[in-house]
């Protein structure tokens, strides 16, 4: 696991047309560099949006990385939502702090109902 | 010049991309709020805007990341974002790095903080001055407080950092006016996007608007993050602006929980004579 990696390489994808082309042509080539595993490079290359949430990418960072393959607001959300059912609980970072179980169980234990409809 | 305007105000990128998704009525309300905020501000005839951002990644990354950072540039662009998607055109708005200069200077009396001489908007400081400056003809000297990548600087340091903003706006020739931006509870771009914590939003204004400091200081991260979502760090740019107006007291112009816009609307001015 390295995601100070992946959220760099997507940091500097986010606020760099260099990058992103260099991401378009080959997305190899553009990971030089940073010190990614296979799996993380297969995450930023299909994209997988769930797996790089679990990964504990920063959503203001996932976000754009979101937008830039045009993947509209309501999908990138159940991409995430996915992401944690298939692979499990968010593994690092700052999602990590009290640990993050779902959208339902984290609405019951603040007393609210699930919202995710109303959006 | 003494400190000519004070307030607080959300900005998230939904306010403005995600528009066409709200209910009209109380979007347009807030809407209405935030230009009444603007003629407020304008009334005050500041000669240059301090905003008190929570940026996201911008312009800093955790290889680097300042507690406390102040622009100072001729001029900034923005935003970062896709245009389209944050529903804001791409604008280059004056900066005066003079001006940050000097208020930097003495700024670090007191809080050691980072310049920065290139620095892009995103939505953190663009939403505001879209809705606070829409011709994009005032000065704008941005602030950045650290309220995403822990460790975070503790809530007295914005406290303080809020008071060094003030002893510097007092100290220039400048009108300068100061505004904090984010907040409240919200899970900003993650799956609980949408979830907001309006007992806890109402309970954080209250302690702001009375200018509570033992309340205001009072938070935990750990305990604000369980209760009001990792968004909730962005309560530091409301604590720096209480800080900067210590023993004053505020108005709410507006709140109201939008889920789209995945925040709890606020608007609020905090009384500076």
């Amino acid at each position: 696991m390295s995601l100070y990696y992946v959220q760099k390489f997507l940091y500097e994808l986010n606020r760099d047309p260099k990058v992103q082309e260099s991401y378009r042509q080959d997305p190899e080539v553009a990971y030089q560099g940073f010190d990614l595993t296979d799996e993380e490079k297969r995450a930023l290359t299909e994209p997988d949006i769930g797996l790089l949430f679990v990964f504990g990418v920063n959503g203001q960072i996932l976000m754009h990385f979101a937008a830039f393959h045009q993947v509209d607001w309501q999908d990138y959300l159940q991409k995430m939502r996915d992401g944690v059912d298939e692979h499990g609980e968010v593994r690092d970072g700052v999602y990590k702090v009290t640990g993050y179980e779902g959208v339902e169980a984290h609405a019951s234990a603040l007393g609210q109902e699930s919202n995710i409809g109303e959006e | 010049m003494p400190l000519v305007f004070a307030g607080v105000a959300s900005h998230a990128p939904g306010i403005t991309g995600r528009a066409d998704q709200a209910d009209p009525v109380v979007r347009d309300e807030f809407y209405a709020n935030y230009d009444k905020m603007r003629q407020e501000l304008e009334a005050t005839r500041p000669d240059a805007i301090f905003v008190i951002g929570a940026e996201h990644f911008a312009n800093f990354f955790m290889n680097n990341m300042p507690a406390f950072a102040v622009g100072m540039a001729d001029s900034y662009e923005g935003p970062i974002e896709d245009p389209e998607w944050l529903g804001i055109e791409a604008v280059t708005v004056p900066g005066n790095a003079d001006l940050s200069k000097r208020m930097i200077s003495e700024i670090m009396k007191t809080v050691d903080i980072s310049y920065a001489e290139e620095w892009k908007f995103d939505h953190g400081i663009i939403v505001p001055l879209h809705f606070l400056t829409p011709r994009y003809d005032l000065t704008v000297i941005p602030a950045n407080i650290n309220c995403q990548g822990p460790p975070l600087a503790p809530l007295s340091r914005a406290w303080e950092f809020g008071r060094a903003i003030r002893r510097a706006a007092d100290s220039v020739p400048e009108r300068i006016a100061i505004i904090g931006t984010g907040g409240l509870s919200h899970w900003p771009a993650t799956p609980d996007s949408g979830k907001i914590n309006e007992p806890w939003d109402r309970e954080f204004m209250d302690r702001w608007l009375r200018n509570d400091k033992e309340g205001l200081l009072s938070y935990t991260d750990r305990q604000a993050y369980i209760d009001a979502g990792q968004g909730a760090g962005e309560i530091r740019t409301y604590v720096a602006v209480a800080g900067a107006t210590e023993g004053s007291t505020g108005d709410l112009l507006f709140y109201a929980p939008i889920p789209i816009f995945s925040v709890g609307c606020t608007l609020a001015t905090m009384k500076v004579a």
